[in-house]
């Protein structure tokens, strides 16, 4: 890997400024804002950029300086991220729904001596923790709302310093141009928060070569190309969006959207009819659960007519995707499908011109991944962290299926330890972890080979790469059988009445579980029936509601009982939790995972009734609500027996 | 405080409350021989949030309809900005600037937020009806001039994601946001409010305190409001007028107002420590 891979444009600034010319008038970003959407063209965008770097350069940022960006997906932030590169700094993207302290931890490690914030709500958690922050010199807000009575003397608003910046490019400009020259492939481009399952969040530092490479290397995977659009609407935090809405969108040209607000997400989706689309397995799940909602309140000859065509839709949708043969009489039939069903369904969805979709960090239910594609959605699946920049493995078109991750993407390597870890080496591979030289050589060995911290293993025919776990949570159980909590977690989530599942069973004789269920869903169902309720909690333990959940935890036994290696996993006792497991309360990471280990210390009550028998108990939990305040939430929790299915003595395990 | 009529001055935290805007003057309000009001005089000054606050029955929202012009007082005047108010038309008062909420929601429940708040604009639509059904010329030059306006006030009560819903089936705290988008479409320069809080939870009720000081901040809108939290009136009003049974018992400041020993008998509970 050489220079010559990206020729000369081996930095952002380099890159927008070369788009700035070939696509000079196409549009690079829009926002919807006062009820218009409204757009930068490549050419506008680098001018702005320019103007915030000189403003930036004039605010006392130096080399090397690290720069923190928090806030919602906005042009006018990823244009700064792009000055900081080209003022000589290193954009540090911040969770915006980080609480204070989280942010004043990352501000903190990280020395950041500016803050560009997106608004108020920002600007204000910033300043509270400012005092433990020796090294911030300045803010620079965007939305001066709410603004107007604060102290000025470091803060700054975004536009006022766009206005000095172009004041500034007579006398700067050319020194700026000189030194953005100065840089390459091998500087940092961006530095990365994981949100980390354990512990603190470490800072992931990726090289100008890791973004690039691997935005070009996808980029000409997926045939990517200017005309395409994306809508930015995940945490600029994460790296997928740096991948996609920084990496691709410069190296392709392509424009990327931003929402109006986190709330109008759905509608602004269907007035940008993205052509390219990421989206957890979360987000599908909520959408197909809404369209079964909605459809239970259609009119009797529409529900026919969905349930008529979407079953045709499942056996020949996804072989017309994958290029397979099909009958002149299906193709036909597909077709009035289409018009009367998949192609206002699909608009409705905001999914009329999705070419490549894609779906990663969580297992996908196979139902809710087949809709999709029976629709005629390319969805596909990609494996991948932040510190590979993303890509470790992506399904091709033509061979997509709900159970693996795909193949190694572009000059990805991939082999599997002893231990059924996975490892990985490629251009993306991280540098380091920032201020962190012992994670960065547990992690990575000296040959560049990165530990994935998850457990699977490449299927022998297809090439294609299963995950069954997290590699720490694979364990064993009392009688030596495997224990992979995830994989049972993921079945039970696939029912739509459960939106999150904890597993418990390492060391012990039998499984047991907490469920949180999922309040649209249930909800409707509720409303459905005439059954009122007060509160979540009260919903939560309605006995038709604990009797239904009973009845999916048994059919997940059922099929559990049909994988020898994982039988031992059927859940023999469950609970509802009276709360849902929530990141404020440290029980979800950032990205919506579960963090396991803090489960099992805030509920070690709960886990004990579990396994002893009793039939019911008290729970009282301490919650802290969005601005930070506490509460308590208490109640009394039935646990239910569930039915599991005998399994032959299998003695298998045992060495 | 009556000699300072013509003076401006600064509130501890650093707001210039000006002039007199509005002064009622022993005003008196009877339906048939029930004395709803009784001789009360107090004024309200530019910039500020004026409190109407007193129990049940006091005359509260009696009052507003008076400011208002929709109850005409037997006795008394009102002088708005030095001159004295004849009777009115409600719509002439809106166009003096004087816009309001209601306590019971009072919004068109079919029709969309934004259709909703459009119609906060109506005193500021000229063009006459058949230009406005042809969409012709300055009807369409001021329709998108309203919009513009009313799609600042969409995006500053933070409601874009409701825009297009239909406002009988938001619920009860955003139809009260809706509401206030509708009184501040008529850019009014005195705001009243009938128990803006009134059913809302707590994290709605932080919400709207949060904008009605926000409208008075950016806007500079004088704002008079009926409340019966008395945390909120504490924390967001600058001065207070205490009604009891159609009587004014205190006026001032909430500290004043609140250590006001006929005030503490009559609204807040008698209290002897």
């Amino acid at each position: 890997m050489n220079k010559s891979v990206l020729g000369d444009l081996d930095t952002f600034p380099k890159l927008l400024a070369h788009n700035a010319q070939r696509f000079a008038d196409a549009p690079a970003y829009r926002v919807k804002e006062f009820g218009i959407w409204q757009s930068w063209t490549w050419a506008e965008a680098y001018a702005d950029m320019r103007a915030t770097a000189l403003g930036l350069l004039e605010l006392g940022l130096e080399k090397g300086d690290h720069v923190a960006i928090i806030g919602t997906n906005r042009p006018e932030l990823y244009i700064a991220m792009t000055a900081i590169s080209a003022a000589g700094g290193v954009p540090v993207p911040i969770y915006q729904d980080g609480v204070a302290e989280e942010i004043a931890y990352v501000l903190d490690h990280c020395s950041a001596k500016l803050v560009v914030c997106d608004d108020q709500e920002q600007v204000d958690k910033v300043l509270e923790v400012r005092e433990k922050l020796p090294d911030l010199r300045q803010i620079v807000y965007r939305d001066p709302r709410g603004l107007r009575k604060y102290d000025h003397e470091t803060l700054h608003g975004l536009e006022a310093l766009i206005t000095r910046g172009k004041a500034l490019e007579a006398s700067l400009g050319a020194a700026m141009d000189a030194d953005i020259a100065t840089r390459g492939i091998d500087d940092t481009c961006v530095m990365l928060y994981t949100s980390g399952t354990t512990g603190r969040p470490k800072g992931v530092v990726l090289s100008n070569r890791n973004i690039l490479v691997t935005a070009k290397n996808s980029c000409e995977f997926d045939g990517l190309r200017q005309t395409d659009s994306v809508i930015a609407y995940l945490p600029m935090a994460w790296v997928g969006d740096f991948i996609f809405s920084m990496g691709q969108s410069q190296w392709t040209g392509f424009c990327v959207c931003c929402p109006e607000s986190e709330h109008t997400m759905q509608t602004d989706l269907r007035e940008v009819g993205p052509s390219y689309f990421f989206a957890p397995p979360r987000f599908f799940e909520g959408l197909l659960t809404n369209v079964m909602i909605r459809m239970e309140d259609a009119s009797k000859i529409k529900q026919k007519l969905f349930h008529k065509y979407m079953a045709l839709a499942k056996t020949v949708g996804p072989k017309m995707l994958d290029g397979k043969p099909v009958s002149l009489g299906e193709k036909i039939q597909y077709a009035i499908g289409n018009a009367l069903v998949y192609g206002p369904l699909k608009n409705t969805l905001g999914m009329s011109k999705v070419r490549i979709g894609y779906t990663a960090g969580e297992a996908i239910g196979p139902e809710i991944f087949d809709f999709y594609r029976s629709l005629g959605i390319n969805l596909k699946q990609l494996y991948g962290q932040t510190e590979a920049s993303v890509y470790i493995t992506q399904q091709p078109d033509g061979q997509v299926r709900a159970d693996t991750v795909g193949v190694p993407s572009p000059d990805v390597e991939i082999r599997i330890g002893d231990s059924g870890e996975v490892f990985y080496r490629s251009p993306g591979t991280f540098v380091e972890y920032y201020k962190n030289p012992e994670s960065t050589a547990s992690t990575k060995d000296p040959e560049g080979w990165v530990a994935t911290g998850d457990a699977g293993f490449i299927e022998k025919e297809s090439g294609h790469l299963r995950i069954i776990d997290r590699a720490k949570d694979v364990g064993k159980m009392a009688d030596g059988s495997l224990f992979a909590p995830k994989y049972v977690e993921n079945k039970l989530k696939f029912f739509p009445n459960i939106l999150e599942a904890v597993v418990f069973g390492n060391d012990r004789d039998n499984c047991t579980a907490f469920l949180n269920i999922d309040l649209g869903s249930v909800g409707n169902w509720a409303e459905r029936n005439n059954i009122a309720y007060g509160s979540y909690q009260e919903l939560a333990q309605h006995p038709q509601v604990l009797a239904t959940l009973q009845a999916h935890v048994e059919e997940v036994n059922r099929s559990v009982a049909q994988d020898e290696m994982l039988s031992g996993c059927q859940i023999h006792r469950f609970l509802i939790l009276h709360k849902q497991l929530d990141a404020d309360d440290g029980e979800l990471t950032r990205t919506q995972k579960v963090r396991r280990r803090i489960v099992e210390e805030r509920y070690a009550d709960l886990i004990t009734a579990l396994y002893d028998g009793s039939d019911g108990v008290f729970a009282d939990t301490e919650v802290t609500y969005e601005d930070g305040r506490k509460g308590r939430v208490s109640g009394q929790l039935e646990i239910r027996d569930a039915a599991t299915v005998a399994v032959k003595a299998h003695s298998v395990a045992a060495e | 405080m009556n000699d300072m009529n013509h003076d401006s001055y600064v509130t501890p935290d650093g707001r210039t409350i000006g002039p007199v805007m509005m002064e009622v003057q022993n005003i008196t309000l009877r339906f048939g021989g029930v004395v709803a009001i009784k001789d009360i005089s107090f004024d309200i000054r530019e910039g500020e949030i004026r409190a109407i606050i007193g129990p049940n029955g006091a005359g509260k929202s009696s009052m507003l309809n008076v400011i208002n012009g929709f109850y005409h007082p037997q006795e008394g005047g009102i002088y708005f900005r030095g001159e004295k108010r004849g009777p009115m038309k409600p719509y002439q008062i809106a166009q003096q600037g004087i816009a309001r909420t209601f306590q019971n929601i009072a919004l068109f429940k079919g029709m969309s937020t934004l259709d909703n708040i459009m119609t906060g604009r109506f005193t500021h639509m000229k063009a006459p009806v058949w230009k406005q059904a042809l969409w012709h010329g300055e009807a369409e030059r001021e329709e998108i001039e309203n919009r513009e306006v009313v799609e600042k006030i969409i995006d500053f009560l933070e409601i874009q994601a409701i825009r297009k819903t239909p406002v009988g089936r938001l619920p009860y705290g955003l139809q009260k946001r809706v509401e206030l988008g509708r009184a501040l479409a008529a850019e009014p320069k005195l705001l009243l409010l009938d128990e803006p809080m009134a059913g809302m939870n707590v994290e709605e009720k932080e919400d709207m305190s949060r904008f009605i000081l926000d409208v008075n901040d950016e806007f500079g809108t004088t704002i008079a409001l009926i409340e019966h939290d008395m945390g909120v009136v504490m924390d967001i009003s600058d001065r207070v007028v205490v009604l009891d049974y159609g009587r004014k018992i205190g006026d001032g400041t909430p500290a004043e107002v609140i250590a006001n020993p006929e005030v503490i008998d009559a609204y807040l509970g008698v209290s002897h420590d």
